[in-house]
């Protein structure tokens, strides 16, 4: 091996470029959906309990919390769509490039974040 | 060609294929149902009218089998990616799997009550 070789594991001088950050954001969003859909069966379930239920999910939802946990799932929801719509896009050979992965990152990142904030002034 | 016996379609060519198909069909389903919320008074009678459909509940519940399907690729990719000791990986993977199942017999429960 080349003992010459130069080596940096200063961690703190590593950073992660944007599509990178998307990636992984895209499967944290995945893991957060997949634990919520727990929540939101469980919503369903009473909503079509019969009027009695349906109410009960309406009161729970003007809480706070419940307010604040059906944002999360929500703005997870919107990012993995944004960021799986980008990946159906590049499936059709669209921004495959270096400059195309780096772009379709950003308009990913803005547009998740766009649709999160309008989600957020939906909900309260 | 590398095989692994825990992914669903024994081949990536294949498991690419289930997580594309599923995606369109969680996509639609989840751009219906954002729509509908958007465009309809959502109230108790047009919920419940709502999952009283047949196509509606047909839809749901293609939607529920595809969030298995697109689960199990996607948690099968994350856990070999980041649990490198076996046992604990089957068991992560194994667990995801069970909650998946309960998933989708819950959703026939809550959707054809019965």
């Amino acid at each position: 091996m080349n003992k010459q070789r130069p080596v940096n594991l200063d961690l703190s001088k590593f950073h992660f470029p944007l599509p990178a950050i998307t990636s992984i954001l895209h499967r944290i969003s995945g893991i957060i959906i997949f634990v919520g859909v727990a929540f939101l069966l469980c919503g369903l379930d009473m909503s079509l309990s019969g009027e009695e239920g349906f109410n009960q999910v309406s009161e729970l939802l003007d809480g706070f919390l419940a307010k604040l946990i059906i944002w999360g799932i929500l703005s997870a929801l919107l990012y993995h769509l944004v960021a799986g719509i980008k990946h159906l896009i590049m499936d059709m050979g669209i921004g495959e490039t270096l400059p195309g992965g780096r772009l379709a990152a950003k308009i990913t990142l803005v547009v998740s974040i766009v649709l999160i904030v309008l989600a957020g002034v939906w909900i309260w | 060609m590398v095989n692994s016996v825990t992914n669903l379609g024994r081949s990536g060519v294949y498991d690419w294929m289930v997580q594309r198909v599923s995606a369109y069909v969680l996509a639609l389903y989840t751009l219906f149902l954002l729509g509908f919320m958007l465009t309809t008074d959502v109230n108790y009678e047009s919920w419940s009218a709502l999952f009283g459909q047949t196509w509606f509940r047909i839809f749901s519940l293609m939607t529920l089998i595809s969030l298995g399907a697109h689960a199990w690729v996607g948690l099968w990719t994350v856990t070999t990616d980041y649990i490198k000791a076996t046992a604990l990986r089957f068991l992560v993977q194994a667990a995801c799997g069970a909650v998946m199942f309960v998933y989708v017999v819950w959703g026939i429960k809550i959707l054809w009550g019965l």
